[in-house]
């Protein structure tokens, strides 16, 4: 369990560990839009943490960096192909970055860093608890930047008329205003943790 | 790489070349596999959902239109075509078969990718009379009004072609030909009327070649 849930919050991708900004910042003007990136990130991640789990005694460690790239590529494609099958709006949206999901570095540590070294059924819960964590991440900021700079979410407006939207929020600085205040969040949250410890000890 | 790790790792039996090159070479077989029925797949819905977009625009520009055929230009002349593709005219036609105009597609590049337009365009009295952006990345909440300003949008109600659309300041439209800007959209205003202005030029005389070749349709025009 705690495999799982390390990925939401003590090792949250986006805003401890500071991975995976190109879609965290780029795709992230509405809510949905971080929601459908982040789900789209965590299956890719829990498919090829699975494959490379049961694959890691027969990939020889000269070349599996590339295996890596070639499984995590094969399932981005998936994906591709099944969003502008069957949710076209949300893949105009996203664009060019569902196919760079390929060189999300996320992806690629977890592979490197865990499925390589743990079984399947741990590799699965690890690779879950980091995607959903990046699927927090990411609606957390699109859900701001949405409701700041556009007065909606999902698309329903929430303040009327008289609202005026903080267009900045939803062009690319806005992006680094909602992180850099959410990682502000986050350090503050982990100091507080720290120094209860040190009280309590 | 510390040297601890490094001998351990130089203990280890180098594999052979061939069994790394088989073991890419079987990736990429199985990858390559999946790739391609994942393509087949999903292609049908793919193409049926892009024909759908352009029917649903397609009746959203000509107001009334139940039906549409598709022509395509060759020697100057419209050329009947079928399925979707670049460099199409359509001609459409109300539930009882009468003709409702013309829908135009343009593209042409704004401030940050090319946009592309569809328009309904009404022969007889030489005007746009329907408006869909197509394709568009435009700066959001600037260049992006182009699509659903409520302001610019009036302007394609019934926007005359004759001689050619010009761009004017927000608020001083006066002439029917003329095109109320987007203030903060100079550029996205102006791709979208020299867009318009390079697709009546191309198709206009085409267009009106058919009409005078098939006068049955000048005498069922429905549109007011």
């Amino acid at each position: 369990m705690q495999e799982f849930l390390k990925g939401l919050w003590k090792e949250n991708p986006v805003f401890v560990a500071v991975l995976g900004m190109c879609p965290s910042l780029a795709v992230t003007n509405s809510a949905i839009n971080g929601l459908a990136m982040g789900l789209a990130t965590t299956f890719v991640l829990i498919g090829s943490s699975i494959l490379v789990s049961l694959l890691r005694k027969v990939i020889p460690k000269q070349v599996r960096i590339t295996t890596y790239i070639v499984i995590i590529a094969t399932f981005v494609t998936v994906v591709d192909f099944t969003l502008q099958a069957y949710f076209p709006d949300i893949h105009k949206a996203l664009g060019a970055f569902i196919s760079l999901i390929v060189v999300n570095c996320l992806i690629l540590a977890r592979q490197e860093s865990f499925a390589s070294k743990n079984g399947q059924w741990r590799s699965f819960l690890d690779a879950s608890g980091m995607g959903l964590g990046f699927t927090f991440a990411l609606f957390t900021l699109g859900a701001i930047r949405e409701v700041l700079g556009n007065g909606s979410l999902f698309g329903v407006s929430l303040f009327g008329k008289a609202f005026e939207p903080w267009i900045v929020m939803i062009l690319p600085p806005g992006g680094f205003f909602v992180l850099g205040f959410l990682l502000l969040l986050f350090n503050w949250s982990a100091q507080r943790r720290k120094q209860r410890k040190m009280q309590t000890a | 790489m510390s040297t601890e790790e490094q001998m351990t790792f130089d203990q280890e039996p180098e594999p052979s070349s061939f069994r790394l090159i088989a073991t890419l070479g079987v990736a990429g077989f199985l990858s390559g596999l999946v790739l391609v029925s994942s393509y087949l797949w999903t292609k049908p819905t793919i193409d049926a959902n892009k024909a759908e977009e352009q029917r649903q625009a397609i009746f959203r520009v000509l107001p009334g239109t139940a039906d549409f055929e598709t022509f395509t230009l060759q020697d100057g002349q419209l050329q009947t075509a079928t399925g979707p593709a670049e460099d199409r005219v359509f001609l459409g036609r109300d539930a009882n078969a009468g003709f409702t105009g013309f829908a135009i597609t343009g593209a042409e590049p704004g401030f940050s990718d090319i946009v592309t337009v569809i328009v309904g365009y009404h022969p007889a009295d030489q005007a746009i009379i329907g408006y869909q952006v197509l394709d568009c990345k435009e700066t959001p909440g600037l260049g992006d009004k182009i699509i659903r300003n409520e302001g610019f949008l009036a302007n394609f109600s019934h926007l005359v072609v004759d001689p050619e659309i010009a761009l004017v300041k927000n608020g001083t439209k006066k002439q029917p030909n003329e095109v109320d800007g987007i203030t903060g959209a100079t550029i996205s205003s102006r791709t979208v009327v020299n867009l318009l202005n390079k697709a009546m030029t191309k198709w206009k005389g085409p267009i009106d070649a058919y009409l005078q070749a098939h006068p049955e349709l000048e005498k069922t025009t429905g549109h007011e």
